[in-house]
């Protein structure tokens, strides 16, 4: 009996989030597994081109749940019109990307569906015709695999962990009306920082300035490097706490969990807290000009050295590279 | 005004994890320490309890022994320490959230602040969790409040930048860095909060059915995280090393230039 695996479309300005890709293209593999339909559930606006590039991943079919008041993303609407289609339709499971707004709706959805919520899950796996998720604790010093009792069982997945795998599919469209009930929550004034880079929690490529980096102005060494790579900057809580970068940009501990296949430290010593943030990196390639720092300890790659001297070495060895390629 | 504080303890960053003979989590001779986001949360209740000349009441679902966090709390200025002892019980997020409403619910309030996050599970749910179970509006990741009556803006962060989202009291918020500095307790709150006992209420007193409070997540296995081995620091002068490094990174992984 087929239930559903739903997958929350995150989406802004007509974009869907790289998040909801990644996450489908796994829920494939284990709809594939379990013999069950994977549903894609958009709420608020669709157009042609989003349901287009829902087809291109496996979908078997999409809800849509149009509403201009859900144009964007408030905590009330937005809950009261996952929970009524969870209610109605039924789920396995409902998958969210676990982002901000990904992490507001799971935890409400799940309280009003008196339902269990692993959050920012980096694996699914079907035990026993059971859907287990594996996700990390303790600053990553550990992970749990852990199992709901009820249905749906609702788990936030990290980005930058599946691949987005594309596999064209013809899904079914069921467009449904559903009521966005009373939404407390009045959004009075939004601010974005319009960025050509990646948002560092989706990056491929980090770049970070630790305390090193002694000033915020020398961030644009580290922005150079980062554009070659196409990837994202961050900082250190030293250089934020230093008043050198804003805290938006601080990963570890207290700040963001990143996840990229290149981690480049500059100047970070290497703090327990630091890695917390940016342990899942694929590869990590550290410059210091402290033999002893911590970094080297955990890095892939290092490089003991003056980063004033050695990252514009970095960039112009990545340009010859690319413009060679 | 009325403010509830939901806080509890974590292992400290530093703690060195092992498990158990039954493969979970040892907790034995951890440090604990007040998760730091909750001690926004706290800070943010002094603050207003100063300005509004309100009360400050911390709650915590944890067994008796891990009281230091509350003492802390009472330490900086809360004025009541409130534990709600589950026993033996199996908790869950879904129970915990679905305690802490039982008896906050019981309770008068304007207010409840917590941090956005535990730094041990990482899980963020708690706190959205009360809110939908007090059926109250819930902000998360606020690092401004402005509180006009039972009006509150509340400044929270979006994924490149904030938004500023009104709501109505009673509602919850939970705090990001960058909210506050916590304040330090002073010798004297630490001492006054030595003597202050902690109220202890017992799951069982609660009066809730056993399948409202089971937990509804099951964990499988626990594995600790291999440790990430120190790599190759290339020796050379500065332009052949980093022309090395870049060749060994590309052989590792694939980076699109």
């Amino acid at each position: 009996m087929t239930k559903g695996i739903w997958v929350f479309v995150e989406h802004r300005e007509n974009l869907i989030k790289k998040v909801v890709f990644e996450t489908l293209s796994e829920a494939r593999k284990i709809a594939d597994q379990i013999e069950d339909e994977l549903c894609a559930v958009l709420v608020g606006k669709s157009d042609d081109s989003m349901v287009e590039s829902l087809s291109e991943y496996g979908v078997d079919k999409i809800y849509l749940a149009e509403n201009d008041v859900l144009k964007t993303f408030t905590t009330d609407g937005y809950t009261n019109v996952m929970s009524d289609l969870i209610k109605r339709y039924e789920p396995r499971a409902l998958l969210i990307g676990c982002t901000i707004y990904g992490r507001d709706l799971a935890a409400q959805v799940a309280q009003r569906l008196a339902t269990g919520l692993l959050t920012d899950c980096t694996g699914i796996e079907v035990i026993d015709s059971q859907l287990v998720f594996t996700r990390p604790i303790y600053a990553g010093k550990a992970t749990v695999k852990a199992s709901c009792k009820t249905s749906p069982v609702i788990a936030t997945i990290r980005p930058n962990t599946f691949a987005a795998v594309q596999n064209k599919k013809d899904p079914k469209i069921v467009k449904t009306v559903t009521d966005c009930g009373n939404i407390r929550q009045v959004v009075i004034d939004a601010v974005r920082q319009v960025s050509q880079r990646p948002e560092l929690t989706e990056a491929n490529v980090v770049v970070t300035g630790g305390r090193g980096i002694k000033g915020p102005e020398n961030f644009k060494l580290l922005e150079e490097l980062a554009d070659v790579l196409g990837g994202a900057v961050g900082a250190s809580r030293a250089s934020v706490d230093a008043g050198w970068a804003p805290h938006s940009m601080q990963v570890g501990q207290t700040g963001k969990t990143v996840s990229p296949t290149l981690y480049i430290a500059c100047g970070v010593s290497g703090a327990i807290q630091h890695f917390a943030g940016m342990s899942s990196s694929k590869c990590i390639f550290a410059i210091n000009n402290d033999p002893e720092a911590n970094i080297f300890k955990i890095a892939d790659y290092g490089i003991v050295g003056d980063l004033f001297e050695v990252v514009p070495l970095l960039t112009e060895e990545f340009k010859k590279l690319k413009t060679s390629s | 005004m009325k403010i509830i504080v939901l806080a509890k303890q974590t292992f400290d960053t530093e703690a060195k994890l092992k498990l158990d003979n039954n493969g979970r989590i040892d907790g034995q001779g951890v440090k604990l320490i007040l998760n730091p986001y909750d001690e926004f949360a706290v800070e943010e209740g002094l603050r207003i309890k100063e300005k509004t000349n309100g009360e400050v009441t911390v709650i915590s679902v944890d067994q008796e022994q891990n009281k230091d966090a509350l003492i802390q709390a009472v330490a900086m200025g809360a004025d009541e320490a409130v534990m709600v002892v589950p026993g033996d019980v199996e908790l869950d997020e879904y129970s915990t959230a679905t305690i802490l409403a039982k008896v906050i619910s019981k309770m008068e309030y304007d207010i409840i602040l917590g941090g956005f996050r535990a730094i041990d599970d990482g899980s963020c749910q708690v706190a959205g969790r009360v809110a939908e179970s007090l059926n109250i509006p819930v902000v998360n990741m606020i690092t401004e409040i402005k509180i006009e009556n039972d009006e509150v803006q509340a400044t929270r962060d979006i994924e490149g930048g904030s938004e500023v989202i009104e709501v109505k009291l009673p509602a919850v918020f939970t705090a990001q860095k960058g909210l506050n500095e916590p304040r330090y307790p002073s010798m004297k709150g630490i001492m006054k909060a030595r003597k202050k006992p902690v109220k202890i209420i017992r799951l069982g007193e609660l009066g809730l059915a056993e399948d409202q409070i089971a937990a509804r997540v099951k964990p499988v296995s626990y594995t600790l995280a291999e440790l990430r081995m120190a790599g190759t620091v290339i020796q050379d002068e500065p332009a052949k090393a980093v022309s090395q490094a870049v060749k060994l990174i590309l052989e590792k992984v694939k980076v699109v230039i």
